[in-house]
């Protein structure tokens, strides 16, 4: 599990980690919060072309719906299978275990830093 | 990430301007509660997890702060006949302690509001509204007393209500200590009765009742002993299994049960009939009550009616998606949520009258994935009697 200061974030409520050209992506424990008991997520393939901004993914909870937006634009080159199958991990370690996809990018984007983050978030 | 589909609890339909507090909002603070907007009203989403409380209610007990319902009183010795004349059902005909499930209708034969009914005494009854409703039903009631010897008050300010619901309720409340003086003991008070019973001497009216679809109970009580009725049920609770519950679970459970849920299955231009309430509208009854008219020539041939959809899979139907019979729309879902009990996705749905029926296939439109569904019957769950 990334130190939440390393990571990027977007007001999407995503968290970012970037490791050389491939980043890594979830969403941030106040936007699972928000969503409570999450059910079911639907990724991205791997092979996937995304683009910034644009909505990739769903992910449910008992209660509502959000929608997964690419932080960064690429290709998808890896999908965290373990949360499809067991989407508490999004609850449970959304920083760690609960990761939902990998994109590689040429161009990163500007993020949110964590303290732009928080005072976003309010918390 | 964004949240597209706010939570169903959040819809309100008629909040007042400034936001409102329970009486018990200190405690959910201290227990870490999300809270949600309910009606106006800042209320508990969840404590820990939906699902956990959720389960905890079907296997242990849950207690929820629900402080937000509607109290009003109707005293007077045509209180029977009053009731008679201003809602659905027969009010006059149940028992002392006896509740019972009722509609309070407009003219159009439209549902303003569902509502519990409790005859505390000959004379005197205890009706408790949605909070979303409670000005347009106190508003209601008080019109529609007019030419009845009844004082009907709006008396919800005074009240706070905690449920305690689960198979060990009962447990729980024989354990609390300072619950006394039971005018019925509990073990004898049967499903949709009430008692009067006290708290370190304070007066509460328990119902067994609730919105769960499992045993349990509803506590009145003033508002300044509330919290230590709270505390106590919680240490006689716990080592039951009681945990704090939040609406996001009492949502999911009472979906389950088959319950209808105002602004989502029940709005002013249903008609009981539609909803499988037509039972609930007591036409037998002598003389008029306000939507009888209405409901005696029906809603228009063809108006849709409320059913049970269960699928597969894990991805559910929700409130507003659209339902599909081939290339026809034929309905919308009002309520939807993967089922925690049963593990699939169950949903109720108004559909028109010629795909009603049992084992009919439809789709759901899922954000533009179609997903299979049948019409069942319910309720979805039904606890072992």
């Amino acid at each position: 599990m990334a130190e939440k200061s390393e990571l990027q974030y977007t007001a999407e409520h995503e968290w970012v980690l970037v490791d050389g050209n491939v980043a890594t992506v979830g969403i941030t424990d106040f936007a699972a919060g928000k969503l409570g008991d999450i059910v079911f997520v639907d990724l991205p393939k791997v092979g996937d072309t995304v683009t910034e901004g644009k909505i990739v993914g769903e992910i449910e909870s008992t209660k509502s719906v959000g929608e997964l937006f690419a932080p960064v634009a690429g290709t998808v080159v890896e999908s965290n299978d373990a949360v499809a199958d067991s989407p508490e991990l999004v609850n449970s370690d959304p920083f760690g275990e609960g990761w939902l996809v990998k994109i590689e990018f040429s161009e990163l984007p500007s993020m949110l830093s964590l303290d732009e983050y928080t005072a976003l978030t309010g918390e | 990430m964004s949240d597209e589909s706010p939570s169903s609890a959040s819809a309100a339909d008629s909040s007042p301007a400034s936001v409102r507090y329970s009486p018990l909002h200190s405690i959910h603070e201290q227990l870490g509660a999300a809270f949600t907007d309910f009606a106006g009203w800042m209320m508990p989403v969840r404590y820990s997890s939906d699902l956990a409380e959720h389960h905890a209610v079907r296997t242990a007990a849950g207690i929820f702060d629900i402080s937000h319902m509607a109290e009003i009183h109707v005293r007077g010795a045509d209180a029977g006949a009053y009731l008679d004349f201003a809602l659905a059902g027969k009010l006059s005909g149940i028992a002392l302690a006896q509740a019972k499930y009722s509609l309070l209708l407009n003219e159009a034969g439209g549902i303003i509001d569902d509502l519990v009914t409790y005859r505390l005494a000959d004379d005197h009854f205890l009706v408790v509204a949605n909070a979303g409703n409670r000005f347009a039903a106190a508003t209601a009631l008080a019109e529609r007393a007019k030419g009845f010897d009844v004082t009907v008050t709006d008396e919800s300010d005074d009240y706070a209500l905690i449920a305690v619901q689960g198979p060990v309720s009962r447990a729980i409340l024989e354990a609390t200590a300072g619950l006394s003086d039971f005018a019925t003991p509990l073990d004898e008070l049967k499903y949709y009765r009430e008692t009067a019973a006290t708290f370190n001497g304070t007066d509460l009216i328990i119902g067994r009742t609730g919105y769960t679809g499992e045993d349990g109970f509803e506590l009145y009580i003033q508002v300044d002993a509330a919290a230590a009725l709270w505390a106590a049920l919680t240490v006689a609770g716990s080592p039951l299994g009681l945990v704090p519950a939040g609406l996001a679970c009492r949502d999911t459970l009472r979906l389950e049960a088959g319950m209808p849920l105002y602004g989502h299955e029940l709005s002013l231009s249903t008609f009981p009939v539609q909803a499988g309430l037509g039972r609930v509208v007591a036409l037998s009854k002598e003389g008029d009550f306000v939507g009888r008219t209405a409901i005696e020539a029906g809603p228009d041939a063809g108006a849709r009616v409320l059913v049970g959809l269960s699928a597969e899979g894990r991805r559910a139907g929700r409130a507003d998606y659209p339902l599909f019979h081939g290339d026809k729309e034929v309905g919308v879902i009002t309520s939807g949520a993967l089922s925690p009990t049963l593990g699939h996705p169950i949903a109720m749905a108004y559909v028109d009258p010629d795909v009603s029926e049992v084992g009919t296939e439809l789709h759901i439109d899922v954000r533009g994935s179609r997903i299979a569904a049948s019409v069942v019957s319910l309720p979805f769950y039904k606890r072992e009697a």
